[in-house]
């Protein structure tokens, strides 16, 4: 057992008393006076042309904002240039914002909402992946029928194909996972002598501010973005909120007026960004020896009505998908599909929980179709320090995949519960097992391409020390490590190091609170700022600030795929098992096992808690979160339809940390925020699979969907 | 047609002109700038809104205000002067049981209903007392061993009581 760091032990939370006694002031807890409140129309349609919009007529205090008085560009800035902040002419989703109504009475706009009468001319909607691919005129974006399209070679596939001794191949589908975050979109807009201050609930107050300036039309010194406590954000804050804030700016700039802009959670869950429905198409080719020599890779995903983050996504669906094998030979594409629904977009894990579910459950089905346990199966092929990826990047820090693998069956009992002989009779039995990674940091060189992020660190007279980072706190505990980092470093106690939240006006561009990024990026500048203090520490002032820097020896090549697909790793493995009623097919788990590494933990307490979080939330995705929709219409738009797990539906979960560290990160700290989420499916499925003997192919595991394996499967 | 209606709100009697059916939730937040109750779904599905009513847990966005007319209702504001609150905050800190804080005051008064009723629950009956309590962040288990330690280490600052029914 390795002795904990001075960095990993438990400090306690810097927010926690004001989040416990319940003074924390979220964003729907402030009311400046004369506040005014805002509510949305949205399209009833899929896919239309809108003829007409029919105004009732209005209070003299209700004010209608629109995409007339969007001053500036009327496009959200996120890669793409496609999505409006205001639908003008045309909708292309049902939820798309047409207008908001400004007023004193949130009930009274709802009503006028409510009588606002739109003449639409309806257009034939794409509304699955299977009907995009299909079409072949009226494409609904651009000239093909998704939004971008990639492929990647390794090695020669077609040579070693033709070799091989047997192949194995799946299809697997994943449905739509919301991120229910706690605290709806909120926010507040303020102009005050000419600059407009956002205020709210959000994971990257610089994208915030960078969509102001382009809505508004202008400069950066008159637009001002503080992050409020936000209730959770798990991506659905990461671009999503650029546009409530728009829409509650430009309703401020209209009315003179601070405005409130909070979303219902009914519109919340209809017209907000999830994690996109996918299918993945894997082939395998063994040898005569069962080692696998070549493997093709089609991923299709469900992009929605504009491309958003999808490309991104797609990105690491397809990085991620060879999975944390070593294959000499890959063909890997993928398509981001456009369809008149909701826009799909960033949520925990980011492309990486459907890429290992199909990949963890296409090992078990070729382990099984060649006669060989699965894990041995997983254990020949798996990657290793110093190894090249799918991409041919270079694996530089431990790879401990063994060892991990190895730690969570012990913990889980794996092979004794694996090769217990079912009861007859009884209650079905099975256990699971998954591996896979995260990438941390943004894709390729876009850190320094994209992101260059900076830190600041000022010292006071008082020995003090200001910490100005754009990280935000969703609950993650950014604010305590971040600021752990920066005592440990100066030797200081943590009480003398202060990190507020973000504010783009006092703050340095430190990059978005997304991506696994913030304790190995942004916490190695501050581990790097504050090396520079120590140097000055005599000093009666002294500010030090630190740039991001592409390490030397990577290198991405983003038309081929090719090179450093991310900086740094973090490793997992999972193990679930459940039991499966044989009549009425309800499915329970029994338990949930874990082993990661991600370097050193920075607070062993705060990781623990992304651990626990991140897994429930998997676990909720593997088995019990439905999200259909029916004519491009979310048929599950409330807490009640859209099930998330509650404290009865998930176990205890027991893991451990699995330390090797990385030559990167703060303290040998890798990522670990999205690792905790991506392992739980596959596991959960496969111990479903272990249970029934029959293959499972999609997600989530519902009891619907166990009843049709067991009976027609 | 707005009623007056009088409640004890955190141990002080109160009186306000509202219409009846004006959620508590509503009027706690915005009649008496109670805002550590938050609204997560206003359907009574989440249970971030969640406050005492003569002890029982309530989903106040859900409840009319005129249902508490002449009773006790009490919320994270009040809780947080008591020696329980300390307990909980004590525990619920060492276990890690907080993240983005926004269920957190609906979790701390389910803790406060169940070990009212329930001074020793077992892991179970934590887990079915805060089943009303969505938290997304946490995946409940350090909320549960925060609950289950406060009640072990906290003995007397609860009745001593064993109340099976909800």
């Amino acid at each position: 057992m390795l002795e904990m760091k001075s960095i990993s032990v438990p400090a306690g939370r810097l927010d926690f008393s004001e989040k416990m006694t319940g003074a924390a002031k979220f964003c729907q807890d402030l009311r400046p006076h004369g506040m005014f409140y805002a509510k949305t129309l949205r399209s009833s349609k899929p896919r239309a042309k809108i003829r007409a919009v029919r105004l009732p007529l209005l209070p003299d205090n209700v004010v209608i904002v629109d995409w007339r008085d969007v001053r500036g560009k009327n496009i959200v800035p996120i890669v793409t240039d496609d999505q409006p902040f205001f639908a003008r002419d045309q909708v292309n989703y049902i939820g798309e914002p047409i207008l908001v109504a400004t007023g004193p009475n949130p009930d009274e706009l709802r009503k006028i909402i409510d009588s606002i009468q739109v003449d639409y001319e309806e257009l034939p909607a794409v509304l699955t992946i299977e009907e995009a691919l299909s079409r072949t005129s009226d494409i609904i974006y651009g000239d093909h029928p998704w939004f971008v399209s990639y492929e990647y070679l390794k090695g020669d596939p077609d040579t070693a194909i033709h070799e091989a001794a047997i192949s194995v191949e799946d299809e697997f589908h994943t449905g739509y996972q919301e991120q229910a975050y706690l605290e709806p979109q909120s926010m507040l807009a303020e102009q005050k002598d000419g600059v407009m201050t956002v205020r709210g609930s959000m994971q990257c107050p610089f994208y915030v501010e960078e969509a102001l300036m382009q809505a508004l039309g202008w400069e950066r010194t008159r637009v001002r973005v503080i992050q409020l406590p936000t209730g959770g954000g798990f991506g659905g804050k990461e671009d999503y909120p650029s546009i409530p804030a728009v829409h509650a700016a430009l309703a401020a700039i209209k009315t003179g007026r601070p405005v409130m802009l909070v979303y219902d959670r009914g519109e919340d869950i209809m017209c907000t960004t999830k994690r996109h429905p996918s299918c993945i198409r894997v082939k395998s080719h063994l040898d005569a020896n069962n080692h696998i020599i070549a493997r093709e890779i089609e991923v299709l995903s469900d992009a929605g009505a504009y491309c958003g983050l999808s490309g991104v996504v797609l990105q690491r669906m397809i990085y991620s998908v060879p999975g944390v094998y070593q294959v000499q030979n890959l063909r890997v594409s993928g398509r981001a599909c456009a369809t008149n629904k909701v826009p799909s977009g960033a949520f925990r894990g980011f492309g990486g929980p459907q890429a290992f579910f199909a990949i963890e459950m296409h090992m078990e089905h070729v382990a099984r179709e060649i006669g060989v346990d699965p894990l041995l199966f997983r254990k020949t092929h798996f990657l290793r320090q110093g190894d090249l990826t799918a991409t041919g990047g270079r694996l530089r820090s431990p790879v401990e995949l063994e060892a991990i693998t190895d730690s969570v069956c012990t913990l889980s009992d794996y092979y004794e519960k694996r090769s217990t002989p079912k009861e007859p009779g009884g209650k079905l039995r099975g256990i699971g097992f998954s591996a896979f990674f995260h990438g941390c940091g943004f894709t390729g060189a876009d850190e320094r391409d994209i992101i260059s992020a900076r830190v600041r660190l000022c010292k006071g007279e008082d020995e003090t020390v200001n910490l100005y980072v754009s990280s935000a706190e969703l609950g993650q505990g950014a604010i305590t490590t971040l600021s752990k980092i920066a005592a440990e470093t100066l030797d200081i106690p943590l009480s003398q190091v202060l990190c507020g939240y973000p504010d783009t006006g006092v703050c340095p561009n430190s990059g978005p609170t997304v991506a696994s990024r913030t304790i190995l990026v942004v916490g190695r500048l501050v581990q790097e700022a504050a090396l520079k203090m120590k140097e000055h520490w005599d000093e009666a002032f002294c500010e030090t600030e630190s740039h991001f820097r592409y390490p030397g020896g990577f290198s991405f090549d983003k038309k081929l795929h090719t090179g450093d697909a991310y900086l740094e790793y973090a490793w997992g493995a999972n193990v679930v098992e459940v039991e499966v009623d044989p009549i009425t097919y309800s499915c329970n788990i029994l338990g949930a096992w874990a082993a990661f590494d991600i370097g050193t933990p920075i607070d062993t307490t705060i990781a623990a808690g992304q651990v626990h979080g991140g897994m429930t939330q998997g676990l909720g995705y593997g088995c019990m979160e439905v999200l259909d929709m029916k004519a491009g219409r979310p048929l599950q738009c409330s807490l009640t339809d859209y099930m998330i797990p509650t404290s009865l539906d998930v176990c205890k979960i027991d893991f451990r940390f699995v330390q090797s560290e990385s030559v990167l990160g703060p303290y040998g700290a890798r990522g670990m925020g999205e690792l905790t989420l991506v392992g739980a499916a596959p596991a959960l499925a496969a111990a479903v699979e272990n249970a029934i003997g029959k293959p499972v192919t999609q997600l989530p595991v519902t009891s619907e969907y166990i009843m049709e394996l067991s009976r027609h499967g | 047609m707005d009623n007056a209606i009088c409640f004890l709100l955190n141990n002080r009697s109160v009186t306000l002109q509202a219409d009846p059916l004006r959620s508590l939730l509503d009027t706690l937040r915005e009649d008496f700038g109670l805002t550590g109750a938050k609204k997560g779904c206003g359907e009574g599905e989440c249970g971030a809104c969640a406050v005492l009513v003569d002890g029982r847990l309530v989903n106040s966005c859900i409840t009319p205000v005129i249902a508490v007319e002449g009773k006790t209702v009490f919320t994270i504001e009040g809780l947080r002067e008591t020696p329980r609150f300390q307990e909980l905050s004590r525990c619920f800190a060492q276990a890690g049981a907080v993240q983005c804080g926004f269920c957190t005051p609906g979790m701390v008064m389910a803790a406060e209903a169940l070990l009212m009723r329930n001074s020793f629950p077992t892991e179970q009956d934590i887990r079915t007392a805060l089943s009303g309590n969505l938290c997304r962040c946490t995946g409940y288990s350090a909320i549960v061993a925060a609950i289950m330690t406060a009640a072990k280490e906290g003995e007397g600052l609860w009745p001593a009581s064993f109340d099976p029914g909800i």
